[in-house]
């Protein structure tokens, strides 16, 4: 299996139509901010669906390697994560 | 209690007598409505009775005119807020909504949305007060279910709701407002070519009614608005830190300016993180100058705080007939209450997140209805999907005829798996739980007698890490006081204590823990998300090390060696040529060594590892009545390490008992006209001792790789099996299969009459 070279992102149904369908993307950036950059480059309008004033919207999670981010843009990322949008989960 | 890969510790493990223990038993302990202060006035809020309704005018005068009363607020005290979302911690909130569902605007949307308060003399009077403000109201229909409020002709409860997704775009200029809040959805696989590989598919509709969490303590804050501008709030609250973020937000003011010092709490199981009164007792503090107390009724948590939503769900499963999942589909409908913030997003990531599940679709709304804004409970979302999947697992269980426990384990979720909302799971204990459920002495055992029948089910939840902070102050008589910011609802401040004394070496007894206020201790998430253990545990760990660190130079000022030539093990240092100091014997020498050690620690690093439990259940249906006993009952879940097993185990018994309740019998009654009917606990019936045997627990113990000592969240997780091991039971006892909650004896008899 090849190795990959860049951090894998998997694109939110709603999304897909910025990414003319295609529902996962490898993008560079070695943090979630350049990641987003990336995005937004390759597929202008991805950045303002998923960011408000320079970090991730509100009510919004993202998961890095299987973890919830929590240094939001700053989060590292390498080629070999994952990287998916969720909705943010709140416990009782 | 099963046990795996664990080591030996000297403190984790153990059940010390808890530290607020005395306080409690002796009702020595403080609540927020144990509270008073000098001055102190006595706050009672107006409340909505009807469940939609313009506000044509609110005449305040002839309250303000009655003798005794201070000051009277209204919605026109507090700030507009515009288009803010605002992320609050654990969730982001609309401020604009959040600022009416304190004190309505222009409208009330549920039967119980406050509208204006009265601060008093004493609470007679500011209850005579209430009755004397004059509102005029142009009465709207209310729309009470969610299927109901998703048709095209609905009436629409606010006018500002488009409805979002996760990165949808934004919402055109010229479109209509609408109660479908959100709508979600994930997709794995290939659901048509997944269920044709099916050789049996079942699909079902579910309905859940609202429940609420039932805590004891009812609702309160007391608040002094000082004359520097400066904010002091007493509350009981699942987070100070978010209560100082929404009573600032709220009001408009810099955080710095509130002060939050969290009171004991009685129960909140994600019920205590909203605000609804800090606002309104802060805007009669500064009317009046002097400190205002509000506390609800019990009648007001039921009709003004944050449920649980009513559901309606499809869910469909395809399997093959030698027992293998093939594709699961879900549709799912929440009730959000009068404003948008149901956990529709965690119910959709949860329907399947039991199994191993190749091909997934799963749809969720967030839907306004006329009832209170909901909140989370326990595993928000995840018993209204666990009580759909696991009802059709055996269902499908016994068509194709294998032992429930048996396909569980098959076809669990477990490290590798892609759940259908994307992420893969790490080490996670889904098929040890169920093992342990197959190994019980309780599942072993043949259940015997007419009418009676056992069920089984799993359930899941994420379980949260986000923020902590804790600092240690090591004291000279070889004692630590522990200050952390995490509100102490199911005995953290013990379990954190034990995480720090297994760090440090010394006994639980030896550790002092204290929740501070906010501007005693560094920032803390909310005590949700079964969080606490797992990160402010992290946090006092990491001061534990801290202080370690500072023992280690202290030892070395001490033997004149350089601080590489001594380490910290044991309880103690150790120097170069044996010479070793117990953690005791340099507790004694701080003070002529350089004063004061005190460790801190943070925690923001990681999520948590899941958590799975399984259950199993005994019932006895009377067939006259279509009242359903509990005979037994076994809990078994993955708590990574135990910290403290006898805390583990009240939440797992805890958690069960309320998943009893939503199964057996509790649910909001409204009429057509939107008002609770049963909003006492006398009508609203919540399981007692009387009602359930003892909870049987099973401690499994998968470590989860992300903590130091392998800890997992216990408290969201043993609320989610019960209404589906209940329902399995029910079949099993009597041929009825039930797909709506609460399975309460009269829709119970109806099927059984069905038959």
């Amino acid at each position: 299996m090849a190795t990959r070279t860049m951090p894998r992102v998997f694109i939110p149904p709603p999304m897909r139509s910025l990414t003319e369908g295609e529902e996962v993307v490898d993008v560079g950036g070695t943090n979630l901010g350049q990641v987003i950059a990336h995005l937004e480059r390759r597929f202008p309008g991805m950045k303002e669906r998923l960011c408000q004033d320079d970090d991730i919207r509100p009510g919004l999670s993202v998961a890095v390697a299987g973890s919830v981010a929590t240094l939001g843009m700053l989060q590292r990322t390498n080629p070999e994560v994952e990287i998916h949008f969720l909705p943010a989960i709140g416990g009782g | 209690m099963a046990t795996a890969e664990n080591p030996k510790y000297k403190v984790i493990g153990t059940r010390p007598i808890r530290h607020d223990g005395a306080d409690k038993v002796t009702g020595r302990a403080r609540y927020g409505a144990d509270i008073q202060l000098s001055g102190m006035l006595y706050g009672a809020m107006l409340r909505s009775p009807h469940a939609h309704a313009n506000i044509k005018s609110i005449d305040t005068s002839k309250a303000e005119a009655l003798p005794g009363v201070r000051a009277v607020a209204t919605s026109a005290d507090l700030p507009e807020q515009g288009d803010r979302v605002v992320e609050l911690g654990e969730g982001a909130a609309n401020m604009r909504h959040l600022t009416a569902n304190v004190l309505a605007r222009g409208k009330v949307l549920y039967r119980g949305h406050s509208i204006a308060a009265v601060a008093a003399d004493n609470i007679h009077i500011a209850e005579e007060a209430i009755k004397l403000i004059e509102v005029e109201y142009e009465l709207l229909p209310p729309v009470m279910d969610v299927v109901g409020a998703m048709a095209e002709n609905a009436p629409v409860l606010n006018d500002d709701i488009r409805t979002e997704s996760v990165g949808s775009a934004p919402p055109a200029k010229d479109s209509k407002p609408t109660n479908v809040a959100k709508h979600f959805l994930f997709e794995k696989g290939d659901v048509a070519a997944g269920f044709a590989e099916a050789d049996i598919i079942v699909e079902r509709e579910f309905d859940t009614a609202m429940v609420h969490q039932g805590y004891i303590e009812p609702h309160n804050a007391t608040v002094l608005w000082n004359t520097d501008g400066k904010l002091t709030v007493w509350i009981s609250t699942q987070g100070s830190f978010t209560v100082r973020q929404q009573t600032a937000e709220l009001l408009k003011i810099p955080i710095s300016n509130v002060k939050v010092i969290p009171t004991e709490i009685g129960g909140g199981f994600g019920g205590k993180i909203s605000v609804y009164l800090p606002p309104v007792a802060a805007v009669l503090s500064k009317k009046t100058g002097r400190p205002v107390k509000l506390v609800m009724s019990r009648t007001n948590v039921f009709e003004a705080t944050g449920p649980t939503p009513g559901s309606h769900m499809k869910v469909k499963l395809g399997a093959t007939k030698d027992g293998k999942l093939v594709a699961g589909e879900a549709w799912i409908a929440f009730e959000a209450g009068a404003y948008t913030g149901s956990p529709i997003g965690p119910a959709c990531m949860c329907v399947f997140a039991c199994y191993d599940l190749p091909h997934g679709r799963v749809e969720g709304f967030d839907v306004c209805v006329n009832k209170p804004r909901t909140n989370a409970y326990r595993a928000p979302g995840s018993t209204h999907v666990a009580f759909a999947t696991e009802t059709l697992v055996n269902e499908i269980c016994e068509k194709i005829d294998v032992d429930p426990a048996e396909f569980r384990i098959n076809n669990a979720a477990k490290e590798g798996v892609r759940r259908v909302d994307g992420p893969v799971y790490a080490r996670v204990g889904m098929v040890e739980t169920v093992e342990a459920i197959k190994n019980s002495e309780h599942y072993k055992t043949a259940l015997e007698g007419k009418y009676r029948g056992r069920g089984i089910a799993s359930g899941f939840w994420f379980n949260c890490g986000l923020k902590s902070a804790a600092s240690a102050t090591v004291n000279p008589d070889g004692t630590v006081s522990l200050l952390e910011g995490s509100t102490d609802i199911g005995g953290s401040r013990t379990g954190i204590a034990m995480q720090l004394a297994e760090a440090l070496g010394i006994t639980a007894e030896e550790v002092i823990p204290a929740v501070g206020d906010t501007d005693s201790v560094g920032y803390c998430d909310v005590t949700g998300g079964s969080r606490v253990t797992f990160a402010t545990g992290i946090a006092a760990i990491e001061a534990a090390k801290d202080i370690q660190r500072q023992l280690v130079d202290r030892a070395a000022m001490i033997w004149e060696v350089d601080s590489s030539h001594v380490s910290y093990s044991d309880g103690g240092v150790h120097g170069p040529d044996g010479k070793q100091l117990s953690f005791k014997e340099m507790a004694a020498k701080l003070h002529g060594t350089g004063g004061a050690v005190i460790g801190r620690g943070t925690s923001s690093e990681a999520t948590q590892g899941g958590a799975f439990g399984t259950h199993c259940v005994d019932v006895e249906v009377d067939v006259d009545l279509g009242k359903v006993q509990i005979l037994r009952y076994t809990a078994a879940q993955d708590a990574g390490t135990a910290i403290h097993p006898s805390y583990v185990e009240g939440q797992m018994q805890g958690g069960a008992v309320q998943g009893i309740g939503w199964a057996l019998n509790e649910e909001y009654w409204y009429d057509e006209q939107g008002e609770m009917r049963n909003s006492t606990y006398l009508d609203y019936r919540i399981p007692t001792c009387y009602d359930v045997p003892m909870i049987d627990t099973i401690i499994v113990e998968v470590p989860d790789p992300q903590h130091p000592y392998g800890v997992r969240g216990v408290g969201e997780v043993p609320i989610c099996p019960p209404p589906a091991a209940i329902a399995n039971a029910i079949y099993d006892a009597v041929g009825v299969r039930m797909h709506d909650l609460p399975m309460s004896p009269p829709k119970l008899l109806a099927e059984i009459l069905k038959k």
